[in-house]
């Protein structure tokens, strides 16, 4: 844990310099007293959400809460549907602006006038990949940095060196969404996540709607490649076998709010209360049901 | 005919004041009525001018009363036909004007003149087959009392007027209830083939003996006289001194009889209408005048440029602001209602309606050079009406984007304009386009009644082969027309390759 902290390169937000570093995610580390004033130390890519609250409506999706994503670790966000685990990803995003309360990323509040900039030191993929039709892969990618005018040899390295890391074939850069399968949607809409090399990765269920075989396939790329990043990552799914085998952090969510936090074997050993069993319970894998037959 | 003005005011500069006097003949503009006998009073009309020494431009087959009054008040006609019974009763309705005098003063309030009678009494009489009227003993518009079941079509004028269809319903006591307005022309036919059992007529139309009419006598004197005379504006005689002498050398020069003559050389032995009048004028006021004939192809030329030119005008025009609306209005919830309302809103109004509303809006700016009568009332009608179609489109077009798209733009970080620009308007351009080419289409039918204000175009020879029911001169305009309705469809799909995205061309969204 703090390893991955410490070899994070501080970034200067709000607070300028960083001053004092912070070793471990701990409470009395958490504010420094410094010229008569609270300050914090951000590093980049770190998250950190204080009394967030959020309805539709009548509709109470997320909050009150306070949680604090930690900069190049991964935490999986997991629930039952409708629990606001999305929602909570698009607050994040400022895709959703709260009722009450803030979001900081990397030290800066989160405000409707720079969720634009920050957006692109994010990167965000959905489940339907959210790909651009009249786009074709290779224009899907690079929007952003021809927008922001990188030079066509700096997009052509960054191409290249996004396809080999999500094991993409470069002649398939040319195609159009339509023409692509379901995985290499998903491998484009990462690599487009990826292009400005943002200090974090937000996804929501990006695994969600591919079958079960190319699922597991891409389970295993994606964990290399979040490991090879370094980058912080938060996760919606609803599939704890996922959730474990991404994350650091496994948050389990209900009506809004976090029921428990840790890791899938603290989850599974110590739940938290009787929710937690029943959704750890309901997640049962084929040998499970084999199981239940005398073998 | 700007640039002709400017080459002629070039002149004037060139050649000094003097000179301009003695060759620039003053422009003056001639407007008649859809039916025949106004278009050969317009015909004479700009005969008279000319040998009074000015440069006459005929507007003809304008669409109704309100209309060449309107223009003539607004100086886009100087001068037209009308009849004294028309003007007290419609013109200036509401005043119980009777006397000559007193329509004079009324007039002159407004700038406009009137001239004495052309000697003809063109009232209006109720007609039928003289065969079915002796079968059912009907010999004088009371008679009709008895027959409550017949059917009764009148030109849509008369259903309206003030002296038309409801004043004589009171006035007879007609007790039929199946009376319907259609075009003046169309009711003959409807008589001949048994539509319909009365209409209305005017004294001197030339079918009333073609078709073998009775006309019904006015037993109880409703209709009232409706003299021939030229309505002008006062300007004219300051423009055009001589004008009007040669007008008086005409007064009570033409009879009923003589009218009706004219009105069948034009109607149906198809003698051109400028012809009819020059012959009349050589024989009557020995005025020698040339009466160009006309050619085909050339006409066929006019009228393809005067439509290409509505359409091109109103539809780029529509294009872009109605993009910009529907953007407006799938961007801002508030907005969409409002927009899509009063869009839809104009396109239920009725085109000839349209055409007098925006008439009388843009007359205050006639000074920026804009005429309340031809081509611009009616590139403003054809804008208005080819709104809809793209506004609703564009707006549907960028409301169906999936949100999962729209979101992943906004989660990049691009800005609106861009996203916009490069996301949105790209994946809405299919539906965008196919708004565009109903636009076109619809345009391009509803530009055939600009010619109802003098706009020209392919409406021109339809109005005319209506009026001397000419099948061929009716289809010299249909067709064309039609073709290039096809031709824009066809042109537009080629165009969706060129313009929809590849990408979005194999995907079903």
């Amino acid at each position: 844990m703090a390893g991955a902290t410490t070899a994070t390169i501080l970034r200067t937000g709000r607070n300028r310099a960083p001053l004092l570093t912070c070793h471990s995610f701990q409470k009395s580390c958490d504010y420094l007293n410094l010229h008569g004033s609270a300050r914090r130390v951000f590093y980049a890519g770190m998250f950190l959400l204080q009394n967030i609250a959020r309805s539709f409506g009548a509709v109470h999706a997320v909050g009150p809460l306070d949680v604090e994503f930690e900069a190049g670790r991964t935490s999986v966000l997991i629930g039952p549907s409708g629990c606001g685990k999305s929602t909570l990803l698009r607050l994040m995003m400022g895709l959703v602006a709260p009722d009450d309360g803030t979001v900081q990323f990397e030290g800066t509040v989160l405000t409707s006038k720079n969720a634009m900039l920050l957006r692109r030191r994010m990167g965000y993929v959905i489940q339907d990949g959210g790909l651009f039709p009249h786009l074709t892969a290779r224009r899907n990618i690079t929007v952003m940095a021809r927008y922001l005018k990188w030079d066509q040899d700096r997009i052509d390295r960054r191409v290249k060196e996004l396809a080999a890391l999500t094991r993409f074939p470069e002649s398939a850069l040319t195609r159009y969404p339509a023409q692509l399968s379901g995985g290499q949607r998903q491998r484009v809409s990462l690599m487009r996540a990826l292009m400005l090399d943002p200090d974090v990765l937000l996804l929501d269920e990006p695994l969600g709607a591919l079958d079960p075989m190319i699922r597991s396939e891409l389970q295993d790329e994606l964990r290399q490649i979040f490991r090879a990043l370094n980058k912080t990552v938060v996760m919606v799914t609803h599939d704890l076998a996922e959730a474990g085998l991404f994350g650091d952090t496994i948050l389990l969510m209900r009506s809004g709010d976090f029921v428990q936090k840790g890791t899938l074997a603290e989850l599974v050993r110590t739940p938290a209360d009787p929710f937690v069993s029943r959704f750890v319970n309901a997640q049962r894998g084929p040998l499970e049901v084999l199981g239940d037959e005398p073998a | 005919m700007s640039a002709y003005r400017a080459i002629i005011l070039i002149l004037v500069v060139l050649t000094g004041p003097a000179a301009a006097v003695a060759q620039v003949r003053p422009p003056v503009s001639v407007g008649s009525k859809t039916f025949t006998e106004s278009v050969i009073l317009g015909e004479i009309a700009v005969r008279l001018v000319r040998q009074a020494g000015g440069e006459p431009h005929h507007r003809k087959e304008l669409g109704g009363t309100r209309i060449l009054f309107n223009a003539l008040l607004n100086g886009d006609i100087d001068i037209y036909p009308e009849y004294t019974g028309t003007i007290s009763e419609e013109i200036l309705s509401g005043q119980n004007l009777t006397d000559e005098a007193s329509i004079r003063t009324a007039l002159a309030r407004q700038g406009v003149r009137m001239s004495g009678s052309l000697g003809f009494n063109n009232t209006y009489a109720l007609g039928m087959k003289k065969a079915r009227a002796a079968q059912l003993g009907i010999d004088k518009i009371s008679d009709l009392v008895h027959h409550p079941d017949l059917k009764f079509g009148f030109s849509n004028e008369f259903m309206d007027r003030n002296d038309g269809w409801p004043s004589l319903r009171l006035r007879y006591g007609l007790p039929q209830t199946h009376v319907r307005g259609l075009d003046h022309d169309i009711a003959y036919r409807g008589l001949e083939n048994e539509a319909i059992d009365v209409m209305d007529l005017y004294a001197t139309d030339a079918e009333i003996q073609y078709y073998d009419l009775k006309i019904l006598t006015d037993d109880r004197h409703h209709f009232r006289d409706y003299d021939a005379v030229w309505l002008y504006r006062d300007d004219l005689v300051d423009r055009l001194p001589r004008i009007v002498a040669v007008m008086q050398t005409l007064e009570g020069k033409i009879s009923a009889s003589e009218m009706a003559r004219l009105n069948k050389r034009a109607k149906l032995d198809k003698v051109p209408e400028g012809q009819v009048a020059a012959e009349f004028l050589a024989r009557e006021l020995e005025i020698e005048s040339r009466s160009e004939p006309i050619n085909v192809y050339d006409s066929l030329w006019n009228t393809t440029r005067d439509h290409l030119s509505m359409v091109v005008k109103s539809m780029t025009a529509a294009i872009l602001l109605a993009i910009p609306l529907g953007i407006w209005a799938a961007k801002k919830r508030r907005a969409a209602q409002p927009i899509l309302g009063v869009v839809g809103i104009i396109q239920t109004i009725p085109a000839l309606a349209l055409l007098v509303i925006i008439m009388s809006m843009i007359k205050p700016l006639k000074p920026l050079g804009i005429e309340s009568l031809g081509e611009h009332p009616a590139v403003v009608a054809l804008f208005l009406y080819s709104l809809l179609p793209i506004v609703r489109n564009t707006y549907a077009g960028l409301h169906e984007i999936p949100e999962h798209i729209r979101e992943s733009a906004v989660a990049l970080g691009l800005p609106p304009a861009v996203r916009l620009w490069r996301i949105e308007l790209p994946i809405a351009s299919r539906m965008i386009l196919s708004g565009i080419k109903t636009a076109v289409v619809i345009n391009i039918g509803f530009a055939t009644l600009g010619a109802l204000i003098g706009a020209g175009g392919y409406g021109q020879p339809i109005l005319t082969g209506i009026r001397l029911d000419d099948l061929g001169l009716i289809l010299q305009g249909a067709i064309p027309a039609a073709v290039l309705a096809l031709v824009a469809q066809f042109l537009f799909e080629l165009s969706e390759r060129v313009l929809v995205p590849k990408g979005l061309r194999m995907t079903k969204m």
